[in-house]
């Protein structure tokens, strides 16, 4: 799968690589669809870390997988298996009491158990239809390979969507998730925003997984809303930032996968980790030359 | 510090003088309140006026939350009548300033002090601010100048910009105080902002409190654990037992006679050589309660 090898090979001058890249319309498509879904991941992600909600997500993104297997299993198309188990998944985490410290653990275990239970229903999908063994690793893993314009399209209009809902009730949804009483005090409608964040979190979820993987969903949506929180605490500089490293990561990632046999979710991943692995040891680095600086004052 | 305070000289003159006579900032006539079909007190009349300053005292679990979650229209009274400023409770929106019971926000939570102010003044407002020039602009500059000033008035300018996950307890406690006074409101209900700080801070924070009351012309009303940080400030206290409770001047609700009577028991109120008050043989409530505090059974002297 090493696509270079028809065309040149990595020159160091970006301009010409990038020219080279995009001859090739499933590579546009590719660098399109990647960044949607990386700019949907990294805000729906970066409320997702503030919420401490990163165990739902990821079993959001986790139940993607038996619902691409169920629609392939019925012969429909596997996009609408994404959503259904996606947002279907995302309104039973909602029913499940949302309690203050006592019920977080509970929380925890009734979203594993859901979890764990579609993840095996999944696998049955896949052994009742025989001949489907070749897809699992894409959709699991993903591919960016194939992807069509029209499936572009959709991305973007459902991105567009998301992002529409979540401007809406963004600041609300803000003052719900560090500060619940309050808001609830101030009227805020906090059990229903909790509601729609998950829905819209499923949708996205269901939408990057078709190009990401199931697995690798939840990379682009926790690594780099986790890293711009590790480098920030303004709330708008590390929304700008979470999207600014989930682009930059993506791209990285297709270029890396163009121009190796590797597939792109290591490289996706791996880069976003790297992001993080700095964004931590840099704000540690700095604590300790605060400190420093304090003392010596 | 400033001397001039913002909130009073933006409010007092505009609001006040338009609510006369004056009516009194809560009033409650024969006010009961039933949690989980059990009846937790009754029969409480209380007036608090604008700018007293009124403490909730009593044992652990006798519903002292439960009565500022009805102030808040949260939850219902069960018999009486209760009107918060001059309307049913919940109806009177952003001129009652809330800092519920204590919390402590996580380590690593990464939020500046300033945006937990801020999203007390427009968090509860749908839609993004976004960055636009004119008349927005404006808008945003005031918003930002409204959070400055709010938080040098509590003092905590020095640690505002750090993650509130990162500050010490009694700085968090003094940007939530800051939070519940950003828009200027004629009420606080404060529950319980003194625990869990050490006794320096108790002081510091009661003082900060009763200034606000003073200054602005704030009703406040507090639930407390302990009397006595804030006992110089204190205009009024309503005193809640299992099932009634008593309200009036502190040195008339905490002696020897009126807990005796309240309790059914026969209690004693010691002053120590300092001025403290101390109640001695205090029955506690019973263990089974929905509203326990989640810290549970730092029991002190009320």
């Amino acid at each position: 799968m090493n696509w270079a090898d028809t065309g040149g090979g990595w020159s160091w001058n970006p301009v010409t690589d990038l020219q080279q890249i995009w001859a090739f319309p499933f590579m546009v498509n590719a660098f399109r669809a990647g960044t949607v879904v990386a700019v949907l991941a990294a805000v729906m992600g970066w409320f997702m870390v503030l919420r401490r909600q990163s165990f739902a997500g990821h079993t959001l993104a986790v139940v993607s997988f038996p619902g691409a297997a169920c629609a392939t299993l019925l012969g429909i198309g596997a996009g609408f298996g994404y959503f259904a188990f996606c947002v279907g998944g995302a309104l039973v985490i909602a029913a499940i009491p949302r309690a203050g410290a006592g019920g977080g653990g509970q929380e925890s275990a009734l979203t594993g158990t859901v979890q764990a239970f579609l993840l095996a229903c999944g696998f049955l999908f896949v052994a009742l239809y025989k001949g489907f063994l070749g897809g699992v690793n894409s959709l699991l893993f993903g591919s960016f390979l194939g992807i069509t314009t029209v499936q572009v399209a959709v991305l973007t209009v459902v991105a567009a969507l998301a992002l529409g809902v979540l401007a809406v009730i963004g600041r609300p949804l803000l003052f719900a998730s560090v500060d619940e009483d309050v808001a609830a005090g101030r009227g805020v409608p906090v059990r229903a925003l909790s509601v729609a964040f998950l829905v819209l979190l499923g949708a996205a979820t269901a939408e990057a997984s078709q190009i990401t993987g199931t697995l690798l969903v939840f990379a682009l949506l926790v690594m780099p809303a986790a890293a711009a929180q590790q480098l920030t605490a303004r709330p708008a500089s590390s929304l700008a930032l979470s999207v600014v490293i989930a682009i930059a990561v993506t791209w990285t990632g297709l270029i890396a996968a163009y121009y190796s046999p590797y597939p792109i979710g290591f490289y996706v991943t791996t880069f976003a980790f790297a992001v993080y692995v700095l964004a931590r040891t840099g704000r540690t680095l700095g604590r300790y030359r605060t400190v420093g600086a304090g003392a010596v004052a | 510090m400033s001397t001039v305070n913002p909130a009073a000289s933006r409010h007092v003159p505009a609001q006040r003088a338009a609510a006369e006579p004056p009516s009194p900032v809560v009033s409650l006539r024969g006010a009961a309140v039933r949690v989980g079909g059990r009846t937790l007190w009754s029969g409480v009349e209380l007036d608090v006026g604008a700018g007293e300053f009124v403490a909730v005292l009593g044992p652990n679990g006798v519903g002292k939350s439960t009565l500022v979650k009805m102030l808040l229209g949260i939850l219902p009274p069960a018999a009486g009548e209760v009107r918060v400023l001059g309307e049913a409770p919940g109806r009177a929106g952003h001129r009652v300033g809330y800092l519920p019971q204590r919390r402590s926000f996580d380590a690593s939570l990464r939020i500046r002090g300033t945006d937990i102010v801020r999203l007390g003044l427009d968090g509860d407002r749908w839609g993004v601010p976004l960055p636009l020039p004119g008349r927005f602009g404006a808008r945003r500059r005031a918003a930002r100048d409204r959070v400055a000033e709010v938080v040098e008035l509590v003092g905590a300018s020095a640690y505002a910009h750090r993650p509130i996950g990162e500050c010490s307890g009694g700085e968090q406690q003094r940007l939530l105080i800051a939070q519940a006074l950003v828009r200027d409101p004629e009420l606080l209900l404060l529950d319980e902002p003194l625990d869990s700080l050490d006794l320096s801070h108790q002081g510091a924070v009661a003082a900060l409190i009763g200034r606000i009351c003073r200054e602005a012309g704030v009703g406040v009303v507090m639930v407390a654990h302990d009397v006595n940080p804030i006992l110089p400030w204190l205009d009024r206290v309503v005193y809640i037992a299992e099932g009634g409770a008593v309200a009036g001047r502190p040195e008339d609700v905490i002696t020897t006679g009126t807990l005796s009577r309240l309790y059914g028991v026969p209690v004693e109120v010691l002053r120590t050589s300092d001025g403290r008050l101390v109640v001695v043989g205090q029955p506690e409530a019973p263990a089974r309660h929905t509203d326990r505090h989640a810290e549970g059974g730092r029991r002190e002297l009320g």
